[in-house]
C-alpha cells in the first residue's frame, strides 16, 4: 500500500493540482473573474459554478398549462371542424353538436349521410404530418358510432399527451421571444415533465412584469359584428364598456398572420396606439373581407374581448391597419411586445414563484461563507491538535477534496442551491472521516507491535476498505434521490454523490502519496498517531 | 506533537450491549412519543409543503412597523396573515395561508393577486427580499417526491449490504436510519421548527451521515466476526464498537463543531437546518452503536461458532485485547 511508483506518483499530483486550478474560477467574484480570465486565452477553462437563486437573487416562475382551457379550446375546434366539415358535406344533423368533456357528440340519422360523413370524420381524427411520423396505429380522435346514428368523437389520452406535448414546444418559443426581446437579462426557460415551463431570470427581484407578460395569451383575432340576423355568432364582452358585443364566429384573420407590431401615437387624437402589419396572406384576406364588408363594423378581438370595433370606410388593401382604444403607453408597449413575439397556445397559470431578492441572497453568502471559515478553522484545530502532523495531512486532502468537488461542479455545470451546499457540508464530514479512519486504523495496527510500515500498509489497506463501503452505500442513496427527487433535492444528490467520488479519490491517492512520502523522508522507527 | 490530545483512552472495554436492555425500550419509546406529537402537536409544516405564500420584508429605513404591517395585511382580505421578526427588528416575515377557490387554477390566480396587493401596499417602505408562493398542485408532489425518493434510496442501500454483508445488517442498518428520520421529525415537531424543502435535505444529509457511521461499525464487526469465531455475538460487537470508538468520537466531534459554527453564524437560513443536523449527528452516532449493532443480536445473526445468542462459547476469555495481540 505504501509503495507507489514514481510515475503513479506525479499522475496523482497532476490531478489533484488540476482539480485544484479548476477550482479557481468559482473561489473569485464575478467581476474579478471576468478581469482575470478576459486576459487569459479562451481555451484557459474558466466555468465557475453557477450560483443558484436563491443565492444570487433572482426570480423563478414555474408554470403550467392549463390543460381544462387548452381542452376546452381543442373541443371547440374540434365542433367546429365537425361543422365544416358536415356542411361541406351537406349532411344534415338532427339537434345540434353537443359539447362533452373531452369531445363532442351528434346525431347523423340517415345511413346514407353517415356513410359519406364518416370518412372525412376519420380524416380530422388523424391530423396532418400525424400519418408520417406519429407512432402508427395510434387515433388522437376516437370516434365511437352508437345506437340511432349517434357519433361521439373524443380525444384519446395519447391525442391529449401529445397535443400538450406539442403546445409546450411552442409555449417555450413563445416565452423566449417574450422576454429575450429586452436581451440584457438572462433567462433560462426550461421545460419540465409534460405540461410545466420553469423560466428563472437571475438579478431579477420584481417579476411582476415578467409575470404579466407570462400570463397574457395575447391571441389577436379580426371578425366582423354580427348584423341583424345573420348566422353563427358569439357573445363578447367589450373591454372598456364592459356591454355585450355580438360578433361572428368566423375569423377574417388572426394574430399569427402578424409580421409586425410597433406602438405608436395617433396622428390625430395623440392617443397610444399599435400600428401592424400582415403579411401576404393576412393581407390578403384582410383586403377581401375589407373589401366585401365596407360599412360594417370590424372587431378587433384580444383574449376573447372585443379592444374596438371600428367602421370599416375604405377597403384596406395595404395589409396595415391600426389597433386604437383607451390604452396607456405602457400598455401599448406591451401589448405590441406581445403581438410581435406571437400568441401563447393556451393558457398558462403560475404555479409556483420564488423570488429572492439580491440582498438576501448576498447575507445568505456571506453567512455562510463566515460559518464555512469558522467551521474550517475549529475542524482543522481539531485535527492538528489530535494529530499533529497527520492531521495537517489530513487539512490538506479535505481541502483539495473540496475544491476538485467544485472543479467537478464547475465542469458539468451543475449549478449551486442551498441544499447542494448542505450536500458539501456532508462531504467535508465525510472527507474528514476517511483520514480519521486512516489514522485510527494505523495506530490500532501499530499498536498491535507492528513495524511502522507494515502497520501503514495494514492500517490504510482496512481503513481503504471500510471506507469503500461506507461511501458506496451512501453513494447509492444519493443516486437513487437523484433519479427520484425533484430540484432541491437533485442539488443535494449532485454535490453529494460527486462529493463521494471526489472523498475515495483522495483517500486512495493523496493521503496515501503524502503520508508514504512522510515515510520515505523520515523512516520513523515509530509511529505516533 | 507532544500537546496532542486523545479524547478516548486506548483499550476502552465498554460492555456496549449490556446496554441494549435500555436503549432499545429507550429509542422505541422515543419513537413512539415522535409518532404520538406528529398527530397531537402536528409538524409545523412549511409552504413548500402546505402550499401558501411567504414573504420576507425589509424596513428600507429604521425598524420594521410590526404591529402596522399586521393590521394592514389583514385588512386586505386574504384570511388571516402570520406576521413575525425574522432575525433582526428590521425584517419581518409574513405568511399567507392557501387561498380558497374552487379549482387549483384559480387558487394559483388568488395567490398571484395577493403578491400584488402585498407589493403595492409595502412596496414603498420595505424591500421585498424573498418572495414565495407555492401553489396547491406543486406542493403534494414535493412531499411525495421527496419520500419516494428516501424509500427507494433506503430500499437500494438494503439490497447492497444484503450483497456485501449478510442479510442482518441490512435490516439493522435500514432500522436505525429510519430510527433517526423518525427522531429528526419528532425534533421538528418538538422545536416546532418549520418543516420545508430545506428540512428534507436535514433528513438526506442525516440519512447520508447515519449511514457512513453504521456500515463503518459493521465493517469492523464483520471482520471481528472472522478473527474472533469463540466468542458470543455481543462480546464480538463490543469489541468492535470499543475498537472504532475513538473514531466515532472524533469524526462525530469534527462534524458537530462544524455545524455549530454554521448554527451560530450560518444566517437565518441555514439556523434550522444546522440545529437539526446538530441533533442528527448526536441521534445518528447514537443508533450505529445502540441500535444498528445489537440488533444484529436479536435478528439472530451467525458467529463462527454457531449461532448467536445461544450459550455455546458460555465463558468468554476475559482478557480479550491481550488475546487480539496474540
Amino acid at each position: 500500500m505504501m509503495r507507489i511508483s514514481r510515475f503513479r506518483a506525479i499522475l496523482i499530483v497532476l490531478a489533484s493540482l488540476l482539480g485544484c486550478l479548476l477550482a479557481v474560477p468559482s473561489l473569485m467574484p464575478e467581476s474579478t473573474r471576468k478581469s482575470v480570465f478576459g486576459a487569459l486565452p479562451s481555451w484557459v477553462p474558466q466555468k465557475a459554478v453557477s450560483l443558484g437563486l436563491d443565492l444570487q437573487g433572482g426570480a423563478h416562475v414555474l408554470l403550467e398549462i392549463d390543460r381544462a382551457d387548452l381542452i376546452r379550446s381543442m373541443t371547440t375546434q374540434l365542433r367546429d371542424d365537425v361543422r365544416r366539415v358536415l356542411r361541406e358535406e351537406r349532411v344534415s344533423l338532427q339537434g345540434g353538436i353537443a359539447v362533452q368533456p373531452r369531445g363532442v357528440q351528434f346525431r347523423i340519422a340517415q345511413a346514407d349521410d353517415r356513410a359519406r360523413a364518416m370518412p372525412k370524420l376519420r380524416e380530422l381524427a388523424q391530423p396532418a404530418g400525424q400519418q408520417i411520423f406519429g407512432p402508427t396505429g395510434t387515433q388522437t380522435i376516437d370516434i365511437t358510432e352508437g345506437p340511432e346514428g349517434q357519433i361521439t368523437m373524443a380525444y384519446s389520452e395519447l391525442g391529449l399527451n401529445e397535443r400538450i406535448r406539442r403546445v409546450g414546444q411552442q409555449t417555450v418559443e413563445v416565452i423566449e421571444r417574450r422576454i429575450n426581446i429586452d436581451g440584457t437579462k438572462e433567462p433560462s426557460i426550461q421545460r419540465q415533465g409534460l405540461d410545466r415551463i420553469l423560466v428563472q431570470v437571475p438579478g431579477l427581484t420584481d417579476p411582476q412584469q415578467l409575470k404579466e407578460r407570462l400570463g397574457r395569451t395575447a391571441k389577436l383575432q379580426f371578425r366582423f359584428v354580427a348584423e341583424a340576423g345573420g348566422g353563427d355568432t358569439e357573445q363578447m364582452r367589450n373591454r372598456d364598456t364592459g356591454s355585450p358585443v355580438a360578433v361572428e364566429r368566423s375569423v377574417i384573420v388572426e394574430g399569427e398572420d402578424l409580421i409586425d407590431a410597433q406602438a405608436s401615437f395617433d396622428q390625430r387624437t395623440g392617443q397610444p396606439i399599435v400600428n401592424f402589419r400582415f403579411n401576404i396572406r393576412g393581407a390578403q384576406r384582410f383586403g377581401d373581407a375589407t373589401t366585401r364588408g365596407v360599412g360594417r363594423q370590424l372587431a378587433i378581438v384580444l383574449d376573447n374581448e372585443v379592444i374596438s370595433a371600428p367602421v370599416v370606410q375604405t377597403p384596406i388593401t395595404g395589409g396595415s391597419g391600426q389597433i386604437s382604444g383607451q390604452f396607456t403607453v405602457e400598455q401599448v408597449n406591451n401589448l405590441s411586445l406581445l403581438l410581435r413575439a406571437g400568441a401563447l397556445p393556451a393558457k398558462l397559470s403560475i404555479v409556483e414563484e420564488r423570488t429572492v431578492g439580491a440582498g438576501l441572497g448576498a447575507d445568505s453568502i456571506r453567512a455562510g461563507l463566515l460559518a464555512s471559515y469558522l467551521a474550517t478553522a475549529l475542524v482543522a484545530t481539531f485535527m492538528i491538535a489530535t494529530y499533529g502532523f497527520f492531521g495537517v495531512v489530513a487539512v490538506l486532502a479535505v481541502t483539495v477534496n473540496v475544491l476538485m468537488l467544485l472543479a467537478l461542479l464547475a465542469l458539468i455545470g451543475a449549478t449551486l442551491t442551498l441544499p447542494g451546499i448542505a450536500g458539501i457540508v456532508l462531504t467535508v464530514g465525510m472527507a474528514v472521516d476517511a483520514n480519521v479512519l486512516i489514522y485510527e486504523r494505523v495506530r490500532e495496527e501499530a499498536r498491535l507491535g507492528r513495524s511502522p510500515i507494515s502497520a501503514l500498509d495494514a492500517g490504510f489497506e482496512r481503513a481503504l476498505s471500510t471506507i469503500v463501503d461506507a461511501n458506496l452505500t451512501t453513494l447509492i442513496a444519493a443516486v437513487v434521490l437523484f433519479f427520484l427527487g425533484s430540484g432541491p433535492v437533485r442539488g443535494f444528490a449532485v454535490t453529494l454523490s460527486l462529493g463521494i467520488l471526489t472523498t475515495v479519490f483522495t483517500a486512495f491517492t493523496l493521503s496515501r502519496l503524502m503520508i508514504a512520502s512522510w515515510y520515505r523522508w523520515r523512516r520513523p522507527a515509530k509511529i505516533v498517531i | 506533537m507532544a500537546i496532542r490530545f486523545r479524547f478516548i483512552p486506548d483499550d476502552t472495554k465498554f460492555p456496549f450491549m449490556g446496554f441494549r436492555s435500555v436503549s432499545f425500550p429507550f429509542s422505541a419509546l422515543l419513537s413512539v412519543l415522535t409518532v404520538l406529537a406528529f398527530f397531537a402537536i402536528g409538524v409545523n409544516f412549511g409552504i413548500d409543503f402546505k402550499g401558501g405564500t411567504l414573504v420576507e420584508l425589509q424596513a428600507k429605513t429604521g425598524n420594521a412597523n410590526i404591529s402596522d404591517v399586521r393590521d394592514r395585511s389583514n385588512a386586505l382580505g386574504f384570511g388571516s396573515v402570520e406576521v413575525a421578526e425574522f432575525g433582526s427588528p428590521r425584517e419581518l416575515l409574513l405568511r399567507i395561508e392557501l387561498q380558497t377557490a374552487p379549482t387549483a387554477a384559480e387558487q394559483e390566480r388568488a395567490q398571484q393577486n395577493v403578491v400584488t396587493k402585498l407589493r403595492e401596499n409595502f412596496g414603498e417602505a420595505y424591500e421585498f427580499r424573498r418572495v414565495e408562493v407555492v401553489g396547491p398542485r406543486v406542493s403534494g408532489e414535493l412531499v411525495q417526491n421527496g419520500t419516494l425518493g428516501v424509500i427507494v434510496g433506503i430500499l437500494g442501500v438494503l439490497i447492497y449490504l444484503w450483497f456485501r454483508f449478510e442479510w442482518q445488517f441490512a435490516i439493522g442498518a435500514v432500522v436505525a436510519t429510519l430510527h433517526d428520520i423518525v427522531l429528526t421529525i419528532g425534533f421538528f415537531v418538538v422545536m416546532q421548527l418549520s418543516f420545508d424543502m430545506t428540512s428534507i435535505a436535514v433528513i438526506l444529509t442525516i440519512l447520508g451521515y447515519s449511514l457512513n457511521d453504521t456500515v463503518v461499525v459493521y465493517d469492523r464487526i464483520r471482520e471481528m466476526l472472522r478473527k474472533y469465531k469463540k466468542l458470543h455475538l455481543y462480546e464480538v460487537i463490543d469489541i468492535a464498537i470499543n475498537s472504532t470508538l475513538s473514531r466515532t468520537v472524533i469524526t462525530a466531534t469534527t462534524t458537530f463543531l462544524a455545524m455549530l459554527a454554521m448554527a451560530i453564524f450560518g444566517g437565518e437560513v441555514l439556523r434550522s437546518f444546522s440545529l437539526a443536523m446538530l441533533f442528527g449527528i448526536v441521534v445518528g452516532t447514537y443508533s450505529s452503536i445502540f441500535i444498528a449493532a445489537p440488533i444484529l443480536i436479536y435478528l439472530g445473526l451467525k458467529t463462527g461458532s454457531g449461532e448467536a445468542g445461544k450459550d455455546e462459547a458460555v465463558e468468554a476469555p476475559k482478557p480479550v485485547a491481550a488475546k487480539a495481540r496474540a
